[in-house]
This record gives structure tokens, sequence and C-alpha cells, in this order.
């Protein structure tokens, strides 16, 4: 069903009737790919194609990019499938066909796949950082293996769903969280009673009720807000056994507060920020699941933040947020990276707290490479005692600064200590 | 090529480019369009880049060959309705009012009209954006919007939906014709889906050698054709490894400046160590550049210059 755009496109030159029709088939290409691309954004790009009227394909692509690009990321995607699009009209229907990501199984969604799709898929989703893997069915719950050169495990994480109850016991557990640091004043006021800083507008307005002859002075104090809080966490193999729960605690922590950006990194680094703003938690889960590639594949922890440093780390950095780590600090690759870009991370934000689920062995040591490298740049090292409920994930990360959490403690050798954590176990 | 105008909305995408290298500012076909686009469609245009590849001097120019006035709001964190759109002034207010007791006025309605009054009103960017005479509209720029919150943001939102701005005790300001909106950020804080829908988006991206080079000259009109090149050269080389702050275009033309200045003739690796202050502005970019890697890249520079073609 193609929605007739004729009536959108004013003074049209003769023939663009046939052009706008194509132009709303591409955006609805584009859309199935993963862009966001509403009707007003489709009506805007017919619109300005009008405008230039016929001229150099240049314009033409200008003209549709700024219209219906509207972030960065989506530039490559939106390249190719013009490149496309704008050639090779038999191509179109299998590029929709191979773009669609994941979605409830539909009949119409049954298709074969035929020669050449692969190669255009691998054209299509190549550059995309957050392209989906073509999957066979549409199906969820698969377990489906994949290899990809051979080197990456594609694994579904087996998400339990979670009771009400259990969900009911999160919120309730969530919303008593208090961050260290956890309250930043703004530069905006709110009316306050106690006498420190008179509000001339307000009062000026109260006077004028009295007709001037009483200005009595209304206060105003400086507003205070949470910080924005980056997370980072690991799900690579050997904290696989706790992603779901933490999952669930970011799930629940996006809801209560709106600026909480999530990252999940195995040995890369995946945004799924958007994906936890879904209203359900499992449904949220899924769709971030269907985002990861590496669910549970190996660890490169300097090699992630390496990346979050460069490509993101400027964009949710911004306002003074809190970055909480979650990881074990078993590091596979090379520990020198590990170190400055640990490093570099803590410079560049307002708290680094490390969640450590191997603190919850007495004894604890620092004596694996990667958490030696770590260590020293750190504001907080936590120990989560119990892993398995998201009460108590935020008891451990709540109060204020506590010598326990001190992370130059692990660097000191303790008399005796035991080895903290189980041997390397890595694929 | 079209003939440059001045003061008028450009008719074709040709005449916007004109219109912008009359004033010195090179914009590729991409800009050229949105540009044109945002003038004819009457929308607001949203240029994201990183820092210095020239976003706020899109305004500039823009307000410079249009002939109009620009007015630019430049945001910061907590940035709020008083600093933004209007504020009373609240001294001269109650100088008002003790006046009028002294002289023995009693009709409030009369001190309330008079203290609220356009007289001791104090217009802030957004108002003087909105409330310009028909047919000169300003340019309005709105600079780093990603630094404020995103209740500003929303704020934004609705001004830049309907034009107008609500004052409790004067009522509606609406604007006669809509500003040219340019709004800018670094990407130092991802702005909500639902503004950049109003607009038309652009991602400003550094130039091509060649683009970059009729910068220099342009620019640095002092500086030489052989350190020219050899500048660009090196920038768009810098700007291929991996740096944790690229060279913008802004520091091109710095580091231009600097070596004219200097009196460099040609690059060579000491001016090239005491003059990167200029262009880099991470001490672990200057660290990796100042040794080995830094006169590595010269030396492919220098050959890839003189080889013929």
């Amino acid at each position: 069903m193609t929605p007739r755009a004729d009536s959108t496109a004013r003074q049209e030159p003769p023939g663009a009737g046939r052009l706008a029709d194509n132009i709303v088939y591409f955006s609805r290409a584009l859309r199935r790919a993963g862009m966001r691309i509403g009707p007003a954004a489709i009506a805007d790009a017919i619109e300005a194609v009008a405008a230039i009227g016929i001229g150099s394909r240049d314009e033409f692509y200008a003209a549709l990019q700024c219209t219906l690009l509207k972030r960065h990321e989506d530039q490559p995607l939106f390249d190719e499938a013009f490149r496309l699009f704008w050639r090779r009209r038999d191509l179109v229907r299998k590029m929709i066909a191979l773009m669609s990501p994941v979605a409830p199984p539909r009949a119409s969604d049954e298709r074969r796949r035929r020669a050449g799709e692969a190669r255009l898929g691998d054209a299509l989703l190549g550059g995309r950082e957050d392209a989906r893997p073509p999957r066979e069915t549409s199906e969820i719950e698969l377990d489906a293996r994949h290899t990809v050169s051979g080197r990456e495990v594609f694994r579904k994480a087996d998400f339990a769903q979670m009771s009400a109850a259990e969900i009911a016991e999160a919120r309730k557990a969530l919303s008593s969280l208090l961050l260290p640091f956890d309250r930043v004043r703004t530069r905006r006021f709110r009316a306050s009673r106690r006498p420190i800083r008179v509000d001339p507008r307000t009062t000026m307005r109260d006077a004028m009720r009295l007709g001037g002859d009483f200005i009595l002075p209304r206060f105003r104090e400086p507003r205070l807000v949470h910080p924005p809080v980056v997370v980072l966490a690991d799900i690579s193999g050997s904290m696989s056994q706790y992603s779901r729960i933490f999952l669930h605690f970011l799930h629940g922590l996006t809801e209560q507060r709106r600026r909480v950006h999530t990252f999940l990194f195995g040995t890369r680094l995946t945004n799924v920020t958007r994906q936890m703003r879904n209203r359900d938690p499992d449904e949220a889960l899924d769709e971030c699941v269907a985002a990861v590639k590496d669910w549970s594949g190996g660890t490169r922890i300097g090699e992630a933040l390496h990346e979050f440093n460069r490509r993101w780390s400027r964009r949710v950095l911004g306002q003074g947020a809190v970055v909480l780590l979650i990881t074990d600090g078993l590091e596979r690759d090379d520990t020198a990276q590990l170190e400055a870009e640990t490093d570099r991370l803590h410079r560049a934000c307002r708290r680094l707290i490390w969640l450590n689920p191997l603190l919850r062995f007495d004894g604890f040591e620092a004596r694996a490479r990667g958490v030696r490298a770590m260590l020293p740049h750190v504001d907080e090292l936590r120990a989560v005692h119990n892993l398995e409920s998201v009460a108590d994930l935020v008891k451990s990360l709540s109060g204020r600064r506590t010598r326990n959490a001190d992370p130059r403690r692990f660097l000191v050798k303790p008399v005796g200590g035991l080895r903290a954590h189980p041997p390397d176990d890595r694929d | 090529m079209a003939q440059p105008v001045t003061g008028r909305i450009p008719r074709s995408i040709d005449e916007t480019a004109a219109m912008l290298e009359a004033h010195d500012y090179l914009a590729g076909t991409a800009l050229a369009t949105v540009l044109f686009l945002a003038l004819r469609m009457k929308r607001p245009l949203f240029l994201e880049g990183e820092a210095g590849v020239g976003k706020t001097e899109i305004a500039k120019v823009l307000a410079r060959s249009l002939d109009r006035p620009l007015i630019r709001l430049q945001c910061y964190e907590g940035l709020d309705i008083a600093s933004a759109v209007y504020e009373w002034n609240y001294p001269a207010q109650m100088l008002e009012i003790r006046l009028s007791e002294a002289v023995g006025m009693v009709d409030r309605q009369r001190i309330e009209s008079d203290i609220f009054s356009e007289r001791f009103l104090i217009r802030r960017p957004v108002l003087q954006a909105i409330s310009s005479s028909a047919g000169r509209a300003p340019v309005f720029l709105i600079d780093e919007l990603d630094r404020t919150d995103e209740a500003f943001e929303a704020f934004l939102l609705e001004v830049l939906s309907d034009y107008q701005v609500t004052i409790p005790e004067l009522g509606t300001i609406r604007a006669n014709e809509p500003p040219i909106v340019i709004i800018t950020t670094n990407r130092t804080r991802e702005i909500h889906d639902a503004l950049k829908r109003r607009c038309l988006y652009h991602w400003v991206d550094y130039p091509q050698a060649a683009q970059e080079l009729e910068i220099i000259r342009r620019k640095v009109p002092g500086c030489s054709e052989t350190l020219s090149r050899e500048i660009v050269a090196y920038v768009q080389k810098l700007r291929t490894i991996d740096l944790f702050k690229n060279p913008g275009v802004a520091e091109t033309i710095d580091w231009a400046t600097a070596l004219t200045e200097l009196d460099t003739l040609a690059l060579d690796p000491e001016t090239l160590a005491d003059t990167l202050g200029t262009l880099l502005k991470y001490q672990d970019d200057i660290a990796r550049i100042e040794g080995a890697e830094g006169r590595k890249l010269l030396s492919q520079v220098k050959a890839e210059l003189a080889a013929p073609g």
C-alpha cells in the first residue's frame, strides 16, 4: 500500500507523480532498514525535490539526504541504499526483503533466500555498526548459531522472563537507589522557602496582585537533578551469568531517570540505549539481544573502551555523567591499552564507578593483569554481594563513599590472600 | 556560474553557492542544496559536525550575504527563559512603583499596566528573533544547542513550531515572518528526535583537499603556494590516522597563519614540532605526532607532492 503523495507536493513538474511514488517507496525501504523516517519527513523529501526541480544527481541526492537522514550514523546505510535504489529497480525488492530487521513473524515474511542476496546483504549492512545479521527465520526464541568470518560466536542469551512480582520488587528497590554524588546543582531555580536568594520575577508579580502596596520578597534556590548515568556493561562469557539481572536493573534505571545511556560490550561495543527505552522489560531485553552481535564471546575491554572513548565519550559524557562500569576486568588482550583507555575515560567523566562481581570472594586480590591495570584509574570499586537480585545491586551502588570502595585498597597485597577468582576460562 | 546576489533569497542551488562564495565561504553541493532548501521551505537548518568545521561561520556568512541582522543565542548549561527570551527590568519597576506612590497615585490597574509595559521589558535573543519587521527577518543562530538541557530543548521546539512567545503580562508576541534559523551542535549530547524532525539536517564534514587548499588561499593570502599545499596534504593525512581530536578547518587556518607569521617557506620537522599546538589540542596526540610518526608523515607528504601528477 503506497499512500498517495501527490497532494503533498505542490507545483510539481509534469511526471513528478511517478517520482513522488518512488520517493515514498525509497523512504519506506529505508524505514524497513531501521532508519527512523516519519510521514512528515517523506512529505518534506517530496517537497524538497519539487523545490530544486530537475537537476544533477548530486543535488537530488542532497535534497533527499537532508530531509530523510537525521542521524549521522545512518549515513553509510543511506548512501548504499541511494546507490542501489536510484540505479536498478529490480534490486529494490530484494533489498527491502533483506534489510528487514527481526520482526514478529508474519505470514508474508516467509521467503527463500536467492543467490546474490547474501552479497548484497554484506554490501548493505557492512558499513553499519548496529546492523543485525540476516537471519534464517524471524523466530526470536531460536538458538541460532552463526559463524561470521569464523571468529565471533553468535549465541542467544537466555533471558528467563521476570515475573510481575519480581519486576515490582525491582522497581521499588530502584526508587531507593542513590548513587554516590548523585545530586548536581543546576543553574535553574525553583521556588524556595529559605530566604537565601530573592526571586525578582515572582516578587514583582505577587506585589502587583496586592497593588504594589507591599512588596514581599519571594525566594528561589537552585534545582537539583540527577546527573546522567552512562553504563558500560560487559556481556562476555565470564560475565554472562550476570547479564540478565543487570539488564533488568538498567531497564528499570532507564525508566526512572531520563538520562541513562547503556552500552554493552564483549568483543565489540553496542549502544542499546534506544532498545532500553522500550516500555516492557522483556521486550526491551529481547531487542537488546537482537541488537548485540557477540553475546557471550570473549572480552576485549581495552578495545571496547577505546571504541567508546573515540566514538561516544564526547557525545554522552558531556553533562557531567557518572560512569558505571560493570566488568570482571579479565582482559584477553594487552593491558597497556586497557590502562590508557581507562585513564582517558576516568578523566572524561564526573565519577567512574566500577562494579565487579568478583569482589564477592573474600580476600579478593587484584592479581589479574587487567584488574591491576584498571584499578588506579577508577574512583570506586564496589562489590556486588549477590548479583541475583536488583535489590542487592541497588544496595551495593547506593550510599556515600566508603573506605571499602576505595580501589587502592586492593592494590596492596594482603598477607596470605587467596586467589580471588577462578582461573581464566576464555575460549 | 550564477551571478552572486546580495540581500535577497537565492533562486537556485548555484545561486546559493555563488552567494556564499562571494563572501569567501566554499560550500559543496550538499551544503548549498540544504541551505537553498532551508531558505526555500522556510525550515530551520540543523548543522551537526565536529568542532571547527565551520558551522557557526555558515550562519555569519548567510547573514552577511542576505544583508540581514544576525541574532546569536549562545547556549550553555542552565540557559533559562530569563536569559534566552525576556526579562523584566526589576530595579526600574521598583523605582516606578515608589515614584507613583510618591505622587500619590492609587490606581492599581494603572500602576500594573505601567510597570509591565514594553518600556521595562528586556528583550533576549529569542524575542528579538521573532519580533522583526516584515521582509527583514533576521538570521537566528542557535549555537551549540547540545550544551543546554532537555527542558530548554522542549521549549525551543515550541518556539520553532509556531514562532510565538507568550508573556503573561503582555500577551502573545508572534513573528510577522519567521526568522532564518540555524542550529549548530557539536554532539556532546544527542539532540532529541522531535527537534531534528522539524529541521533539515546536514552533517558538516571536513573538506576535501582541493577545497581546503582554496580555503587557505582565501583566508591566509600571505601563505606561499608550496607551503599551502604541504599544510593541506599534512592535515588531510593527520585526519586519516587515529587521533583523539582531528584538526578542523579552523585549526588548519590557524596553523597556516602561524607558519606564515614565522616566515616559513616549506615544512620541516623542527617547525612542525614547534607549531603543533595550533593544530592538535590533546597532549596524547601531540606526543604522538612530535616523534617519529610525525616525521614519517611529513616525508610521505613531501614525496607525494614531489611526485609528478
